[in-house]
């Protein structure tokens, strides 16, 4: 096995992706103790809007605007719809209605849009690389740092800066205590609820340009390799959360590109046996030192 | 008396299963796939019901040991002559094996029990959301390593040549089988030591249950009727490696939702209500009549409605339309 610096690029930049994943479906847990299951239907959906902009020709921007504005709406739908009808119930009959809810939203596009899928190509030039030091790397590699490092700079602001903030903080450490103390439950659940979908927007653009074909399963084994890191990290905490979303996608990107096809094809059930290990040993997650009880 | 009135319960959910075979033999051929195809889904989801139902604990991975039914059930009855020809990278001692039907569905159920048992024997330690995401990474282990070890199997291609003699009357009576052995499991000192971890885990443990050892030995028998489900699933149609993946995980789980899986009549009901809704809707997507309306619905129709009304039945009756109980006929004066 030889890794190249091009391997090593494109594990950071998946890694980075997987990372935005990772704290979009943290911060939804850590408010509401819900694993989003249909996140990447969210990803999904705006993808599909990328596409229809890009077939129709219209600008760029108009694509990612039409793209947020239906991620958002999306989610919003959600919280109103599933999320809040279902609170106070256990985690595990959340994960299965929204496992539900996933399975509803893909079959929609397959509905709307067929099995096929449509090309998203107005922002595939980023895929053209970059010659650093001898080295080619694809701008969207650089590109998926640098967005990914701003968002969870933005978020870190938004958490540690702002009064909103710090209610998110307090409900996610204790929803009924901060409840009590004054925390309206609903705004600091809406605010996660967009804040995640936000950034289900900005994956769905990074990842069209990686995969430009645009299909009702788009970023489905995505969110399934990312809860996979999401668990292993530490669903509690989003540092944890994003360190295990980081670490699951550099390692399969590099590991995917860099291992024979004989082996990287069992990349997965190597993943998902380190996954069932950490559950077993580290309930709490690999990343997580705090003293807390374990709430999983 | 008190034992005959308690064993009453068992005749609702057979009487369910035995009744919509019988509706089978009524329909033509083309029809009649649905209610057999339904009648194995039955059995999957009463597999789903003896540990879900019984422990409390959500399991993503139950479609595992069906596909490992499927693919021992598939394996062994595929004749030798042909098995070159379509799994051409077969372990030599799978090569020359050969069994009839009955024999590969009692493997494919032995089979199904030895991976639950392995694979419990670390996994009943968790609960609630860590064993929903443990027991997804068994799916999804077991999806990748079926999908590439063609040792084993056909890896990605279908299963071609496989005997098709899951036909109504083998379906139903297997249907039934595993109704009766889920019920009798229900009644036995392990079933009831089970359900009172469910209700009330410290009370449990404080009159000496084991909720690790009840948890196993649950785990252990819904794989093993979930393997024997594999089988019939096998000999049923040509099954390819995402028949036995998140779609079926996706309806089964729906299915014993919807009917509730508190109970074994929810289970049944449940599989019956969903099939029937569902494959309603996947003939009106190849056109149909009703009261003499023409229904033309596109495909995917099935699938959308279903994913609702389970999201419906999770928000307004989380215990499901049975409401997680059995069905009394007589009770006591």
């Amino acid at each position: 096995m030889t890794v190249t610096w091009q391997n090593l690029a494109d594990g950071v930049a998946l890694g980075a992706i997987y990372a935005l994943m990772a704290v979009g479906i943290g911060l939804v847990f850590g408010v509401l103790r819900l694993v989003n299951f249909a996140y990447g239907q969210l990803v999904m959906a705006g993808a599909f809007a990328l596409a229809i902009s890009s077939q129709h020709g219209w600008p760029l921007w108009v694509g990612i605007v039409l793209c947020f504005a239906v991620v958002l709406v999306l989610s919003v739908a959600m919280d109103y719809l599933v999320f809040r009808p279902l609170r106070g119930q256990s985690p595990a009959v959340m994960l299965v209605a929204t496992f539900a809810v996933a399975f509803l939203l893909e079959n929609t596009a397959l509905l709307k849009f067929g099995s096929l899928g449509k090309i998203a190509s107005s922002v595939a030039s980023l895929n053209q690389p970059w010659t650093i030091g001898g080295v080619d790397i694809r701008k969207i590699s650089i590109v998926a740092v640098i967005v990914t490092v701003l968002c969870l700079f933005l978020l870190y602001l938004l958490l540690e800066r702002t009064e909103l903030g710090l209610h998110m903080r307090a409900a996610s450490m204790d929803s009924a205590t901060a409840r009590m103390l004054g925390v309206r439950a609903n705004r600091v659940i809406s605010f996660a609820v967009l804040i995640s979908g936000a950034f289900a927007a900005v994956v769905a653009i990074m990842l069209t340009v990686q995969t430009p074909l645009v299909t009702p399963d788009f970023a489905l084994r995505d969110t399934i390799v990312v809860l996979a890191g999401v668990v292993v990290g530490g669903l509690n905490r989003p540092i944890p959360a994003t360190l295990g979303g980081f670490t699951i996608g550099f390692a399969t990107g590099v590991l995917g590109g860099a291992l024979p096809t004989n082996q990287s094809q069992y990349l997965p059930a190597f993943v998902f046996a380190a996954v069932i290990l950490v559950l077993l040993v580290r309930p709490r997650g690999l990343f997580d030192f705090s003293k807390t009880v374990e709430r999983v | 008396m008190r034992r005959l009135l308690g064993i009453q319960e068992v005749i609702p959910p057979v009487a369910l299963v035995t009744i919509a075979a019988l509706l089978g033999t009524l329909v033509s051929v083309s029809t009649q796939a649905y209610f057999t195809d339904t009648l194995v889904k039955v059995a999957i989801v009463v597999a789903l019901y003896v540990f879900i139902g019984n422990s409390g604990v959500l399991s993503f991975g139950h479609v595992a040991f069906v596909a490992l039914g499927a693919w021992t059930a598939g394996v062994l009855t595929v004749p030798v002559a042909e098995k070159p020809a379509t799994m051409p990278s077969l372990a030599h001692f799978l090569l020359h094996r050969h069994t009839g039907n009955v024999t590969s569905l009692a493997v494919a159920a032995v089979v199904g029990a030895i991976a639950a048992g392995l694979v419990g024997v670390p996994l009943m330690r968790l609960s609630g959301l860590a064993a929903g995401i443990a027991t997804f990474a068994v799916l999804e282990i077991t999806y990748n390593l079926l999908q590439y070890e063609e040792r084993v199997g056909p890896g990605t291609n279908t299963f071609s040549s496989v005997p098709e003699t899951t036909g109504l009357r083998q379906a139903g009576i297997g249907a039934v089988l595993s109704v009766i052995v889920a019920f009798v499991y229900a009644r036995s000192r392990f079933g009831r030591l089970l359900r009172a971890t469910r209700e009330d885990d410290a009370a449990a443990r404080a009159v000496g249950a084991s909720v690790y050892r009840q948890r196993l030995i649950a785990f252990t028998l819904s794989g093993a009727i979930a393997g024997f489900a594999g089988g019939l699933y096998v000999h049923l149609l040509p099954v390819q490696i995402d028949s036995v993946h998140l779609d079926l995980t996706f309806i089964t789980l729906a299915m014993l939702v919807v009917g509730g899986s508190g109970s074994l009549f929810g289970a049944v009901v449940g599989a019956l209500a969903v099939s029937a809704v569902d494959s309603y809707l996947s003939v009106a997507e190849n056109g149909t009549s009703f009261l003499g309306w023409h229904i033309d619905l596109p495909s995917g129709t099935a699938e959308i409605v279903v994913g609702v009304v389970m999201a419906a039945v999770l928000i307004l009756r989380p215990n499901g339309i049975t409401n997680g109980r059995e069905l009394r006929l007589w009770r006591r004066a």
